[in-house]
């Protein structure tokens, strides 16, 4: 049984290593793309991550206005402009700015009032692309900090911070509506202040000088397989559009299939003294060594091009592979079991694999999910491929973190295994 | 060599192969004649092992196939109607392939393989891609691939379809030389002029049934003529008038059209010289006479009232 065993793994893969197509599909491509996604995504954590273009409209002018937009253009993560409001509308309109900020007429004076009293307060507009919603929350946030810290430095130093206080103070001993117990502490927080600025300014006055800030300071560190350890993003990238092309491999081996019985060559194999075991598991086998192929061709270019590691168990890794490699063999003989002619089966497959790619998390990570869809997508096999490699790779985990994935994958590679074997059409026909 | 009996075969309420029952005895050459749809591939398919039959046995050798990996199959070499070969793959890498696929390794593949391409005259392009071969070609390595394995039986289906008539005379030279070397041929075709070839006896299939089993001679005793005299008439305006021709014994059937008269006899040697003698005495000199013989197109239409191509 050995040497027809030979001989038809050995028939598949010099079939497919002699396909230019298929070997551009299953090689070139995973690592063009796989390079596209790792660069988008940051890259091996080396390069300086991308700037969010706003564009700050400044109709007040004051030293408030003036404060926000110095200190928003000190910002790591903006690149902030001045504009006019109608060019600033424009330009969030076509795409070429993210957010613009626009800071009103009497801004300043209205903001300064507004942190003693409670009057209305005054509005800042933003205009944001609502194709960047998550930039512009960033953005928000950024503004909220540099509005809060400008306002109360001009209202604790400032000269309109004197004339805010002299003025409030005013308008609380004229109130009518304010009860007497209110006013008092009050009165006397504000005239505090007016003591507080009047006082003589020196190099080592703390406290307010500098306004109000965020009570604290965010050291980054990204968790990956070890200390100091840069994130690379190609990585995942790389894995997932393993992943892809792999399955479109698996695609391929089940329309080989259908097409070998359409040219009659299925009745050639089925006329001579050869098992069905060994007809469907040669070509199982030639499957997932194709697969591995694959696998180890994109990761070495991964480790060559742009220093994707093995960062957890080697073990762990080959196992995940080669659980992955099984699953995608099985969903072969399951396509070939199922379909009908190659030209309706393709556009099928190929849309069933498009979808478990896109739950898988090989496209965007899975946690950009939501979480019911996160929970869901452990049912699909190709998700535990990702997140298999995802953890052997960049999260450096051991042995026992492949397990996991490695037992689904073999799970579903039964299941499908067993599937194809039960709808397999094993008479040629007549 | 080969025993089909009572073979049966549905798809669904259409009966594709209908209680099919004939012999092959070692080194005959068998013709499965019928036209397309009639059942000879089914029945090919369930004779290579293909096809379960809905009931009816298979014997190769008085045994039958038992399981997918019986070693009897072995003694079958399957030439499917589909040009069954990788086109990606030069022409002795795929007889090498499907030599292995029955377990032949090393020399003895190597020489199965030269052999092959030998009797099929393509040795000069054994290392060409199978793509880069004629229509013609394919054919002929089509059959050389079945015969890797030196098979006792040949079950050959269409083994001529779309090649040109050179190819095809050159597949019948090696189909000849085959049954020179005693291999057993089954020869499924809807061509007449080529079953009148190469077989020894043929299988007439319709609808899935048996409607005639018989060497060649016997299925011409079938017609009501045997012979067709084509008889030139020296004065084509000389007033001859068919009742008085049909009138006569011999003739079993009668035309006339631009001054040739054709004859219809059973038996040529006795009843030829009595239909020329009668029109010389009769007044009707003749100056060229020819015998035909009616084809097996004839004898198909003679069996189901239809022509072969036509069905």
């Amino acid at each position: 049984m050995m040497i027809p065993l030979v001989a038809l793994i050995r028939k598949d893969l010099r079939l497919f290593l002699g396909d230019r197509r298929a070997v551009i599909m299953s090689f070139l491509a995973p690592i063009l793309i796989g390079a596209f996604f790792g660069y988008v995504f940051g890259g091996n954590g080396k390069r300086e991550t991308s700037r969010i273009e706003v564009l700050m409209v400044d109709q007040d002018g004051s030293a408030i206005s003036r404060g926000i937009l110095t200190d928003l253009q000190a910002s790591k993560s903006l690149s902030v402009k001045p504009a006019e409001l109608a060019a600033a509308r424009e330009a969030v309109r076509k795409g070429t700015a993210t957010v613009a900020v626009v800071v009103p007429k009497d801004f300043g004076a209205a903001a300064g009032k507004a942190f003693f009293q409670p009057v209305d307060k005054p509005e800042i507009g933003v205009l944001y692309d609502p194709s960047h919603s998550a930039e512009q929350n960033m953005v928000q946030g950024i503004l909220t900090g540099s509005v809060m810290q400008i306002v109360s430095k001009e209202v604790f130093n400032g000269p309109t911070g004197s004339t805010v206080v002299t003025d409030s103070l005013a308008q609380i001993a004229a109130s009518q509506k304010m009860k007497p117990e209110d006013k008092a502490p009050l009165q006397d927080l504000l005239k505090s202040v007016q003591k507080f600025n009047a006082r003589p300014k020196t190099e080592t006055s703390g406290g307010g000088q500098g306004g109000l800030s965020v009570p604290y300071q965010i050291r980054e560190e990204a968790v990956t397989a070890r200390t100091g350890q840069e994130y690379n993003a190609y990585a995942h990238s790389f894995g997932g559009m393993s992943i892809q092309f792999i399955l479109f491999m698996g695609i391929d081996v089940g329309i080989g299939m259908l097409l070998m019985r359409q040219r009659g060559l299925w009745k050639r194999l089925r006329a001579a003294p050869l098992s069905r075991s060994l007809l469907l598991g040669s070509r199982a086998i030639s499957a997932a060594l194709t697969s591995m192929l694959i696998l180890a061709v994109v990761f070495s270019a991964a480790r060559l091009l742009f220093g994707v590691r093995i960062e957890g168990s080697l073990a762990g890794f080959v196992g995940v592979c080669l659980a992955f490699s099984i699953m995608t063999a099985s969903f072969g003989l399951l396509v070939a079991s199922l379909g009908k002619t190659p030209d309706a089966t393709r556009g099928l497959s190929i849309l069933a694999t498009l979808v478990m790619l896109m739950l898988s998390g090989a496209w965007v990570p899975a946690f950009l999910f939501p979480q019911w869809m996160q929970s869901a997508t452990m049912f699909i096999p190709t998700r535990w491929a990702m997140d298999g490699l995802d953890a052997m790779t960049w999260r450096g985990l051991g042995f026992s973190a492949a397990l996991g994935p490695i037992g689904a994958l073999l799970l579903s590679a039964a299941i499908f295994g067993a599937i194809a074997v039960s709808r397999f059409r094993w008479e040629a026909e007549g | 060599m080969l025993a089909a009996r009572n073979l049966r075969k549905s798809y669904g309420p259409h009966v594709a192969v209908d209680g099919v029952s004939f012999d092959i005895a070692r080194g005959e050459t068998i013709g499965l004649l019928g036209p397309n749809g009639a059942g000879k591939t089914t029945t090919v398919s369930m004779i290579s092992g293909l096809l379960r039959p809905d009931s009816g046995e298979v014997l190769i050798d008085g045994r039958a196939v038992t399981g997918d990996t019986d070693s009897i199959k072995h003694k079958i070499g399957l030439v499917p109607q589909d040009l069954a070969l990788y086109d990606e793959l030069p022409a002795r890498d795929n007889l090498e392939f499907f030599g292995a696929l029955y377990n032949l390794a090393g020399a003895r593949l190597k020489r199965a393989a030269d052999e092959a391409l030998d009797l099929v005259g393509l040795t000069d392009r054994a290392k060409d891609k199978v793509s880069d071969f004629s229509g013609g070609m394919k054919r002929r390595l089509n059959l050389a691939a079945a015969l890797m394995h030196d098979p006792d039986l040949l079950l050959l289906d269409e083994p001529t379809v779309g090649v040109d008539p050179q190819s095809r005379n050159a597949i019948f030279e090696n189909l000849e030389t085959l049954k020179k070397r005693g291999k057993t041929l089954l020869y499924t075709t809807h061509y007449m002029e080529e079953a009148e070839r190469l077989c020894d006896r043929l299988v007439v299939i319709d609808h899935g049934k048996v409607i005639a089993n018989d060497t060649l001679h016997g299925l011409y005793k079938l017609l009501p003529v045997t012979n067709i005299l084509s008889i030139e008439l020296e004065n084509p305006e000389c007033g001859l008038r068919l009742a008085e021709v049909r009138a006569f014994a011999a003739v079993q059937s009668a035309e006339l059209e631009a001054g040739i008269l054709r004859i219809g006899v059973q038996n040529l040697a006795a009843d030829a010289p009595a239909v020329l003698q009668w029109l010389v005495s009769n007044g009707y000199p003749y100056s060229h006479v020819v015998s035909d013989r009616p084809d097996l197109e004839t004898v198909f239409l003679t069996l189901t009232g239809r022509s072969l191509r036509d069905s």
